[in-house]
């Protein structure tokens, strides 16, 4: 890979997901991109930069999708799947007695864990959400994860990471060597591709944001970008919860972290002034990229 | 410091499992079999037990059976460890009391992130995913 492959696939990256790649991670590409160079029957990096510079926007999709890092399972990091039952559920079933409905996006579900997940923590709480319309929408970049989660088959390895062996035992139907979460559990979850860095207004206000494992990708422009319109995303008492790496100190003041809640936030105050201010789609500045 | 009981007929898995436990912080005490394991039960209850299923002279469901029967036998945590992977094992497992079920082969990872979840270890001993 000449160093203006690569300048070209960082600002295409950059572009196209928000994946912020830096000098170092040359090895990343050569790891991702080289099998589909062969699978394209393309000799190699070079020659799969031509192709697309040449206008194949397959291939575009292609690329994109095999540089996302889809690393996901079941309660990742547990403590969020403990406030959700016991914090985040109880708080939106008193603010929104009346109305009856709660709305959950898991804004990059990867390949389901974590949107099931969730869905099992609502099943498992049992009758105090009888009566209740539950929505929860699985959004992410990569088509090709989406219709993993959709089909929701899980090999061995998978479900023996994170799963309570009870959980695995009430909620899925084992296929041979493989495990297929139930119809119902299944039913709980709608899948829509999103991409994050475009407009996502369409898809409403929600109760509660799962944004996990995925900003850390990008760079801090483009973070607080999102986290601007994710704030627009969150009703004003909804909450915002980040992956265990991840925080908003620094890069936003539309939301708050929730005192001795790890992971939880909340929209501030400021977040609702802007809630009609922020709209639209969001395009990186790449005047950094210029520069090698 | 807690103690971890493997049982296993083969030495090759015990000396595995032993080196993953150990750098988890625990102590190991070993047995080949589930009526080796019942003795040293006898002795003094471990805090974790990790159970293969097919072994001579007693397998893991017989051992987890009488385990469960003893005078404070319902404190250890069991995680049993075996290539039986069907429901059919599973469900039988959990209704004679174990705590949590690992498909063999198992490696690192899994073991200390199971462990983590039935609150053995803390999560922070966790390798970074
Ligand atoms: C590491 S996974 C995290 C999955 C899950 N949230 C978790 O914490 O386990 C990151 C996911 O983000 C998706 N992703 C990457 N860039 C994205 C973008 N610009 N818009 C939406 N999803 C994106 C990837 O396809 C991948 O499935």
């Amino acid at each position: 890979m000449t160093p203006s492959d690569f300048e070209y696939l960082r600002k295409l990256l950059r572009d196209q997901s928000g994946l912020d790649l830096s000098a170092d991670k040359q090895y990343l590409i050569e790891s991702r991109l080289v099998p589909l160079a062969k699978n394209s029957s393309l000799a190699g990096i070079s020659e799969l930069v031509q192709k697309m510079k040449g206008g194949s926007s397959l291939l575009v999709t292609q690329v994109v999708e095999a540089m996302t890092t889809n690393e996901t399972f079941f309660f990742r990091d547990k403590v969020p799947f403990d406030h959700f039952p016991d914090v985040i559920i109880p708080d939106i079933l008193r603010a929104r007695s009346s109305r009856k409905s709660i709305r959950i996006w898991c804004a990059a579900g990867s390949t389901g864990q974590e949107p099931y997940s969730l869905a099992m923590c609502l099943r498992e709480m049992g009758t105090a959400l009888v009566g209740w319309r539950i929505e929860i929408v699985a959004t992410d970049l990569s088509k090709e994860v989406l219709e993993k989660s959709k089909a929701g088959i899980y090999s061995q390895f998978e479900v023996q990471r994170g799963l309570p062996i009870q959980l695995l035992v009430k909620y899925f139907k084992q296929q041979g060597e493989l495990w297929q979460i139930n119809d119902d559990i299944r039913a709980m979850v709608q899948h829509r591709q999103l991409n994050l860095l475009h407009d996502f207004s369409q898809l409403g206000t929600f109760d509660v944001v799962f944004c996990r494992n995925v900003l850390i990708y990008f760079d801090q422009e483009t973070k607080t970008n999102i986290f601007g319109r994710l704030a627009k995303a969150t009703a004003a008492d909804g909450y915002l919860v980040l992956g265990a790496a991840e925080s908003v100190v620094g890069l936003t003041d539309s939301f708050q972290p929730c005192l001795d809640r790890r992971g939880l936030y909340r929209p501030t105050a400021s977040a609702s002034s802007k809630r009609i201010a922020i709209s639209g789609a969001f395009v990186p500045s790449t005047a950094a990229l210029a520069r090698p | 410091m807690k103690t971890c009981l493997i049982v296993d007929d083969s030495n090759v898995i015990r000396k595995v499992a032993r080196r993953v436990l150990k750098g988890l912080g625990f102590e190991i005490v070993e047995a080949e079999h589930g009526g080796h394991a019942l003795e040293v039960c006898s002795r003094s209850l471990p805090d974790a037990i990790l159970l293969d299923w097919n072994m001579p002279v007693m397998d893991g469901y017989e051992f987890l059976g009488n385990l469960r029967r003893m005078p404070g036998g319902d404190q250890p945590i069991v995680i049993f460890c075996t290539t039986e992977n069907d429901v059919g094992h599973i469900a039988r497992a959990l209704y004679a009391g174990a705590n949590e079920y690992i498909v063999k082969p198992f490696d690192k990872e899994i073991i200390a992130t199971k462990f983590a979840e039935v609150g053995l270890i803390d999560f922070s001993q966790l390798p970074p995913a």
